[in-house]
């Protein structure tokens, strides 16, 4: 390969840079993380993968911008995390609800045919230029120092709303009812039915619980990555690789993936030209998933699970 | 399922054939101006096409509104490439030899500019690039002219800064668009004219959205005096936050492509000090009166933010700058592309948004090194740089 | 015999219509269609593998970049500077190379079209044989997640790579002389003839096609597509299949790419992007997955109108609409529908109120 000639090694690297890479990696694997959880969400009541998912962390940074200037920040945030929430709760009721036993690959295409609209109505709503919240502590030149490296505010917003938000997912299906019901929709979608769940319900809510969640983290990472109309694409590409690779399905097992795909990405830096990280990284998942084809902490019988 | 494809054929039969029988697009009257632009209005390249596009609008709708040009009334066919060469391709046919159009303003990006350059010199029309590289005068083509200013001038005004400072190694950052391969190029090649090393190089997604890793990684190599950044995208913002956040207080140099307030506002406290060249749009109120492109350059952002609420950008200025001097050539020449084409050839002293354009058969930018100012952020606001 | 019947309409039909654009002075419309031409191939060979094989790739316009971007590499990279050395003196020797000057008079010694398509199309089957062994084992998302990713490289490798242009691609590709007289090129007055070259080359694919899903390879498919553990027990080397079929329409993606990109006169990446294979996926399935003639109809409507730029800036959110709404109301497919049934329906419950 053509890049085989731009290598020079250069560890070992001082543990500043070491630390700076990690803290780099960390921020993009748990922004990838929480897009593949919202993947898994849907996945799990309904096999589909939405690939409008990227578009709703775009939608949740759009409308909390848009709203800022009326009204404080976290008001803005909390009123965007809620319309993005009835923006899935409608596409799942106007596209999805009614179909009668639609196969999968039928109901990808209608997912990548509402992310291709949604996409471009938000063009032609806020334009093609960037938008940004303001940060959320401090402004663009502010940092913080950890162990001796220096590091954004907004990094450590990211890092510990997404944490949170896993947590609070994990102990949502755990421990609440409701998050019972969708877990048995996803077990077995007949005998949940069977046990009186709404099945119909339970795919709604997974539509409005990853719309919600994508949004945040969209408000989130805005004042570090800026909001821009096609925002998502990279986001929903990057989400169902680390989805796959984590196992479908399994959100910790998303957790895990998008943090080694984000520290792959923050490394790579380190021994490749950055104009191949993308290809690199990739690469690296590919040889992972012809050696696992059931993904990191897939197993092998769900993977065979919900064909096309 | 031999019915199934009996069926089909029909409606191949009947689709094609319709499209077949559509009237070949309406014959011009006499008396209108036919001019094409491929434009980048959505896609990868939107904030270049976008206000290309916009400006355009607003400029035929001036003219026209004033009878036309010499009494001649502009057509403005505005056909969306979304930054695919494809299409430029298939468009440039359509506006050549279908609408047989005047002249073409555009495309946005080079490797859209640089797949229809031979197809704009077969089908013998005018092309105004709106795109930077400079390959694309080089080997002058007859037909093909472009308005953004050199890059290598760009680059020897960024050196010539840096050289008054005393720097010498640098680190060299570009996007992955037309505009940072260009420039990368010309920042390689002009570098030992002016005894500047280039210590590390790096090409980024432009649609990178966090640098910080790669920052980093050239903030550890402690030899580097100052970074040179070439892009037209929002990472123009982020790496400047990027280095800032990180502590990393080298000057930070960008491209003319930083030449949109709007930049400036994403990178809110860490645009301050960003040295780059551009050409006068910036602000023009700051130009001693007299100045050839002062009034012009107040008029074209007193419209243009009107009309459509949000800042200028060098971009539009690029279109202005094409439509001005295509309007020039005809009012000189009359509306025969031929002769305009030699109009445009031998304009002189041309004030536009970019500069004063001289051109000549051996030069189809017409602007040169005295098209740029360095100017720097303070407090939010373009200002000139003064060491 | 009788299967080839349509064949023979179609190629009527692809007469007809260069006779009529001639006859209403109208000849341009056939240079989107020789485009949308070469599209309809890799949308037809992507047909077999995802209709009939039944394995679904999110990478296809990676063969397709592959196809093109290395025959416009060998045909423009300018050896002149070398030609002095004995490997370009020995290639000279064998007639591998070719001179020639560009439009502004630069001379330019490059590889044979010939030799150079030759090149591009093994690479594009080799790569397909290598990722498909591993590729093709796995299944439903985890497949499609394997060959969206082998696109991703494909695009970035091209994007990083300054031999093959990064951001601005390659322009100034010559013709391609398939033969004596028959220049794939796209310069004004080749027009027609390129017409009939691009429409030849999807009616012998066409061709191929039909044969290989009514022969035994095409009844091994249907089963895999079906039960893939029942045809493995019944003694059908399914991987096998797979990776031919997965081979055969990566190639099928490559010569369209060599030919388009010759007729273009350049490649840039957005030919390699994610954006373009998932377009081909939904061209396949608006055309009804298993269904040859959907997949081609569609490919070449959809893609002549967008060349056309018919839907200004609207096109992708056309296109965005047409999936959605086709999915929903016809999953089957446009052409499966029995419109003519619904409407009578439609009318006859109207009438009736």
């Amino acid at each position: 390969m053509a890049a085989l000639q731009y290598v020079t090694w250069q560890l070992p690297m001082t543990s500043e840079l070491f630390l700076q890479y990690i803290f780099a990696g960390l921020t993009y694997g748990i922004i990838y993380a929480i897009v593949a959880i919202g993947f898994n969400i849907i996945y799990n009541t309904t096999g589909i993968i939405n690939f409008a998912q990227g578009e709703f962390v775009m939608l949740g940074g759009m409308i909390a911008i848009s709203l800022n200037p009326l009204m404080p920040l976290p008001l803005a945030i909390v009123l965007a995390v809620l319309i993005t929430m009835m923006v899935g709760a409608l596409i799942e009721i106007v596209f999805i609800r009614w179909l009668d036993k639609p196969s999968v690959l039928r109901l990808i295409i209608i997912t990548i045919g509402i992310s291709i609209l949604i996409r471009e109505a938000a063009l032609h709503i806020w334009g093609e230029g960037i938008r940004s919240l303001p940060y959320f502590i401090g402004n663009e030149v502010s940092s913080v120092s950890i162990l001796g490296t220096r590091i954004s505010p907004q990094v450590l917003w990211v890092m510990g709303v997404c944490t949170v938000m896993v947590i609070l997912l994990s102990l949502f299906f755990r421990y609440t009812l409701m998050g019972q019901k969708m877990q048995a929709c996803a077990a077995n979608r007949t005998a949940a039915t069977l046990c009186g769940i709404n099945t119909r319900n339970m795919v709604t809510l997974s539509f409005m619980l990853s719309a919600g969640i994508g949004a945040l983290a969209g408000c989130v990472m805005s004042p570090i990555t800026y909001t821009q109309y096609d925002g998502g694409t990279g986001l929903a590409i990057k989400g169902f690789t680390v989805a796959i690779m984590g196992g479908l399905g399994n959100s910790m097992g998303a957790v895990a993936a998008g943090l080694l795909l984000g520290l792959l990405e923050a490394f790579s830096v380190s021994v490749l030209p950055l104009a191949f990280q993308d290809a690199i990284s990739i690469s690296i998942l590919l040889v992972i998933l012809f050696v696992r084809p059931h993904g990191l902490f897939g197993r092998r019988d769900t993977a065979a699970l919900k064909e096309f | 399922m031999k019915k199934l494809l009996g069926k089909s054929l029909t409606i191949v039969a009947v689709l094609l054939a319709a499209v077949s029988f559509l009237p070949p697009a309406a014959t011009a009257k006499a008396e209108t101006i036919k001019i094409g632009a491929i434009l980048a209005v959505t896609g990868p390249a939107s904030f270049l096409g976008g206000p290309e596009a916009r400006t355009l609008e607003m400029l035929v709708e001036e003219v026209n509104a004033k009878g036309g040009i010499d009494g001649n009334k502009v057509e403005l066919i505005i056909k969306d490439s979304g930054a695919s060469p494809e299409k430029a391709i298939s468009f440039a046919k359509q506006l050549i030899e279908e609408e047989k159009v005047f002249a073409i303003i555009g495309p946005s990006t080079s490797g859209e500019t640089m797949k229809i350059k031979n197809i704009a010199e077969e089908g013998k029309t005018i092309l105004l690039s709106c795109a930077a590289a400079q390959v694309i005068v080089n080997p002058v083509a007859k037909y093909v002219f472009k308005t953004p200013q050199k890059d290598s001038d760009a680059v020897r005004k960024i050196y010539g800064a840096m050289k008054d400072k005393g720097i010498s190694k640098i680190a060299v950052l570009a996007g992955n668009t037309g505009f940072g391969k260009a420039g990368k190029g010309q920042l390689t090649e002009i570098a030992p004219e002016y005894g500047i090393e280039i210590v590390e190089a790096e090409v980024y997604d432009s649609k990178a959205t966090d640098l910080s890793a790669v920052v980093s990684k050239l903030m550890a190599n402690k030899a580097i005096e100052a970074v040179v950044n070439w892009s037209i995208v929002p990472a123009q913002g982020i790496l400047a936050k990027n280095m800032r956040q990180a502590g990393w207080e080298v000057p930070l140099y960008q491209s003319h492509g930083f030449g949109n307030i709007k930049y400036v506002k994403a990178g809110g406290a860490a645009a301050e000090g960003i040295i780059f060249p551009a050409g006068r749009l910036l602000a023009p109120e700051l130009l001693e009166d007299g100045h050839p492109q002062k009034a012009l350059l107040i008029e074209y952002t007193k419209a243009y933010e009107s009309k459509y609420n949000e800042p200028v950008s060098t971009f539009g200025g690029h279109a202005y700058d094409a439509f001005k001097i295509l309007s020039a050539a005809i009012s000189k020449a009359g509306p025969d592309p031929e002769k305009a084409r030699d109009a445009i050839e031998n304009l002189k002293n041309f004030p536009g948004t970019g500069g004063i354009f001289s051109f000549s058969p051996e030069d189809h930018n017409g602007l040169d090194i005295d098209a740029f100012a360095m100017w720097t952020v303070k407090d939010g606001q373009f200002v000139p740089y003064k060491q | 015999m009788k299967r080839f019947l349509p064949l023979l309409a179609l190629l009527a039909l692809v007469i007809s219509i260069q006779l009529l654009t001639q006859w209403t002075g109208t000849t341009y419309y056939l240079t989107q269609l020789t485009m949308s031409g070469y599209y309809a191939v890799v949308i037809i060979g992507l047909c077999l593998l995802m209709g009939y094989a039944g394995q679904i790739s999110l990478g296809h316009a990676g063969f397709f970049a592959i196809g093109g971007y290395m025959s416009a590499m060998l045909t423009t990279r300018n050896l002149i500077s070398f030609q002095n050395q004995d490997w370009v003196v020995l290639l000279d020797k064998f007639g591998l190379l070719a001179a020639r000057q560009d439009l502004y008079g630069e001379a330019i010694l490059a590889f044979q079209p010939w030799l150079a398509a030759l090149i591009a199309i093994v690479l594009a089957g080799t790569i397909a044989l290598i990722i498909g062994i591993p590729v093709l084992k796995l299944k439903g998302h985890y497949l499609a997640m394997a060959t969206l990713g082998f696109g991703i490289i494909v695009y970035r490798v091209f994007l990083a790579s300054e031999i093959f242009g990064e951001a601005d691609g390659i322009s100034g590709v010559p013709g391609f002389p398939l033969l004596p007289g028959v220049i794939v090129t796209g310069s004004f007055g080749a027009r027609v003839g390129n017409y009939y070259i691009a429409w030849t080359l999807v009616i012998v694919a066409m061709v191929m096609l039909i044969n290989l899903i009514n022969s035994r390879v095409g009844r091994a498919l249907r089963a895999i597509h079906g039960a893939e553990e029942a045809a493995n027990a019944m003694g059908i080397d399914t991987a096998r299949y797979k990776l031919k079929t997965f081979v055969l329409s990566a190639v099928l993606a490559a010569v369209a790419g060599v030919f388009l990109t010759h007729y273009n006169g350049g490649i840039g990446p957005s030919e390699a992007g994610v954006m373009k294979s998932v377009r081909y996926v939904a061209l396949v399935a608006v055309g009804g997955m298993a269904n040859l003639w959907g997949a081609l109809i569609m490919g070449v409507t959809l893609n002549f109108l967008s060349l056309r730029g018919f839907f200004g800036s609207y096109d992708d959110a056309v296109f965005g609409a047409i999936l959605i709404v086709i999915m929903l109301f016809a999953p089957e497919g446009l052409l499966r529908l029995n419109l003519a049934a619904k409407l009578k329906k439609l009318f006859s419950g109207g009438s009736r109120k």
